[in-house]
C-alpha cells in the first residue's frame, strides 16, 4: 500500500515535469526506484518507459485541445526518429557505446550553452516567421496561443534537415543506448530549427510516447514491466502530466527554459562520466 | 510571409484544427479506457489482498487472459498497461484518416508511413 500510493505520488510529479518540458519522466524515476526504493534496474526502465507513454498520452489531450502543438512537425520528424531507433536497436554491439555516450553527453553540454544564449538574449524570446522552401512545402509554420503573454503567436521554422537528421541521431541513440530522446527532440525543434519553445515541447510531447510504443513492446513482452510497478506509476503520470500541459501553458517561455537548462546540464553531465565509466 | 501564404495558412490551420480536435477526442477514450482497466485492477489488488500470482506476474496474451477469467488483479493491471502502451498507435491511426479527410495527401503517405515503420518495430518487440 505505502509503496504504491509512493509511486503515485512520484508519477504525479514526474508526469508534471515531464509535460512541461516535453521530456520523459526517465531521469527521475530510474534513480528513485533504483536508488531510493532499492529496485532492479530492470524494472526500473521498464516502469519509466511507461512513464514516457503516459507523459505523452496525457499531456497530448490537453496539447491538442488547447492547439499547442504541431502535428505536422511531430509526423514529419517522427519517421526519422522511429528509423533511427530501430537502426539503432539492429546496431547494438557495433559502436562503442562509451564513445556515444561522450558523444551525446558533449552534444547536451553545448545545447545547455546555447540555450543560456537564447535565455540571456536582451530582445526576449525570438520568432522566426521567415518563408523558408522546405517549410512551405511540408507545410508546417503554425501559430499558438501563448496564455503567459496572451497573445497569438504565428511562427515559421529553419533548417529542417538539420532537425530532421538530429531527429534521426536521437532515435539511434535511444535504440542504441536505452535513453530516452525527449530532451533531444526539444532541442532539435528549438535550437536547429527555431520553433518557439513551447510548440517544441508539446510537439515533443506527442512524439516521445510513438519512439517509446516500440521499445515498451519489448519490455511489455520480456518481462521488466511489474504491474504492481507499472499500474500505479501510470495512473500517477497520466494525471500528473495532465496538470503538467495546464501549468506548461500560462508559464512564461523564458521559465521554461530556465527549468529546461539544469536539466540537460545535468544529463550532458552524467552521460559525458558514464562514457568515461562513472555512474550516478 | 507573404499576404497570399498567410491567407492559405490561415485557412489550413483552421482545417488542421478540427483535425486536432478529433484526434483528441479519441485519445482521450483510449487513454481512459487504460486508466480504468489499470484503477479496477488496483482495486482488485486490494479486494483479493494481493496480485493473485504466488511468484512474477503473466506477460503474454495467454496467461494474461487466463488470469482475467480467473479474477488475479496482475493480469487486469497488464492488460490496462498494455492498452496504455497501445495509445500511441492509436494517435498516429486516427490521425492518418484525420488528413485523409483533410485531402492532405502528403501528410497521409507520410502518417501511414510512421505507422508501418512504427508497426514493424512493435512487431520486432514482441518477437525479441
Amino acid at each position: 500500500m505505502n509503496s504504491m500510493l509512493l509511486l503515485l505520488i512520484m508519477g504525479i510529479a514526474a508526469g508534471c515535469l515531464g509535460a512541461v518540458l516535453g521530456i520523459g519522466g526517465g531521469m527521475i524515476i530510474t534513480p528513485v526506484l533504483t536508488i531510493m526504493m532499492g529496485m532492479d534496474i530492470k524494472y526500473a526502465i521498464g516502469a519509466s518507459i511507461i512513464s514516457v507513454i503516459a507523459t505523452s498520452s496525457g499531456s497530448t489531450i490537453a496539447y491538442l485541445k488547447d492547439d499547442m502543438l504541431n502535428l505536422r512537425v511531430a509526423m514529419f520528424l517522427e519517421i526519422a526518429t522511429t528509423v533511427g531507433a530501430i537502426m539503432g536497436a539492429l546496431l547494438v554491439g557495433v559502436f562503442s557505446s562509451t564513445f556515444l555516450y561522450v558523444l551525446f553527453g558533449f552534444f547536451l553540454l553545448y545545447s545547455t550553452y546555447n540555450m543560456i544564449r537564447k535565455l540571456m538574449d536582451k530582445k526576449g524570446e525570438s520568432i522566426y516567421t521567415s518563408d523558408d522552401k522546405i517549410v512551405n512545402k511540408l507545410n508546417l509554420a503554425s501559430t499558438y496561443y501563448d496564455k503567459a503573454e496572451q497573445k497569438q503567436v504565428d511562427y515559421s521554422m529553419k533548417n529542417v534537415p538539420g532537425g530532421f537528421i538530429m531527429m534521426w541521431a536521437a532515435g539511434l541513440a535511444s535504440g542504441l543506448l536505452g535513453i530516452g530522446s525527449g530532451a533531444f527532440k526539444v532541442i532539435a525543434m528549438d535550437t536547429i530549427m527555431e520553433m518557439p519553445l513551447k510548440p517544441s515541447s508539446a510537439t515533443s510531447n506527442l512524439m516521445m510516447g510513438v519512439t517509446a510504443a516500440a521499445s515498451a513492446t519489448v519490455y511489455f513482452f520480456n518481462g521488466s514491466i511489474k504491474p504492481d510497478i507499472a499500474g500505479p506509476l501510470a495512473i500517477g503520470v497520466l494525471a500528473g502530466a495532465l496538470i503538467g500541459a495546464r501549468v506548461m501553458q500560462v508559464l512564461k517561455p523564458k521559465v521554461i527554459r530556465m527549468i529546461f537548462i539544469p536539466i540537460i546540464l545535468y544529463m550532458g553531465v552524467q552521460m559525458v562520466l558514464k562514457g568515461f565509466g562513472v555512474s550516478f | 510571409m507573404s499576404e497570399k501564404t498567410k491567407v492559405d495558412s490561415k485557412k489550413m490551420h483552421e482545417e488542421t484544427r478540427q483535425v486536432e480536435l478529433v484526434i483528441g477526442k479519441i485519445l482521450r477514450v483510449g487513454v481512459i479506457t487504460s486508466a480504468i482497466v489499470i484503477l479496477i485492477g488496483i482495486a482488485m489488488y486490494f479486494i483479493n489482498g494481493g496480485g493473485g500470482y504466488d511468484s512474477g506476474f503473466p506477460r503474454r496474451f495467454s496467461a494474461i487472459f487466463s488470469g482475467i477469467a480467473a479474477g488475479k488483479s496482475y493480469a487486469v493491471i497488464m492488460l490496462g498497461v498494455f492498452f496504455l502502451i497501445l495509445t500511441p498507435v492509436l494517435r498516429v491511426v486516427v490521425s492518418i484518416y484525420a488528413f485523409y479527410k483533410e485531402n492532405d495527401k502528403l501528410y497521409v503517405i507520410i502518417t501511414t508511413a510512421v505507422l508501418i515503420i512504427l508497426i514493424f518495430a512493435m512487431m520486432m518487440g514482441y518477437r525479441s
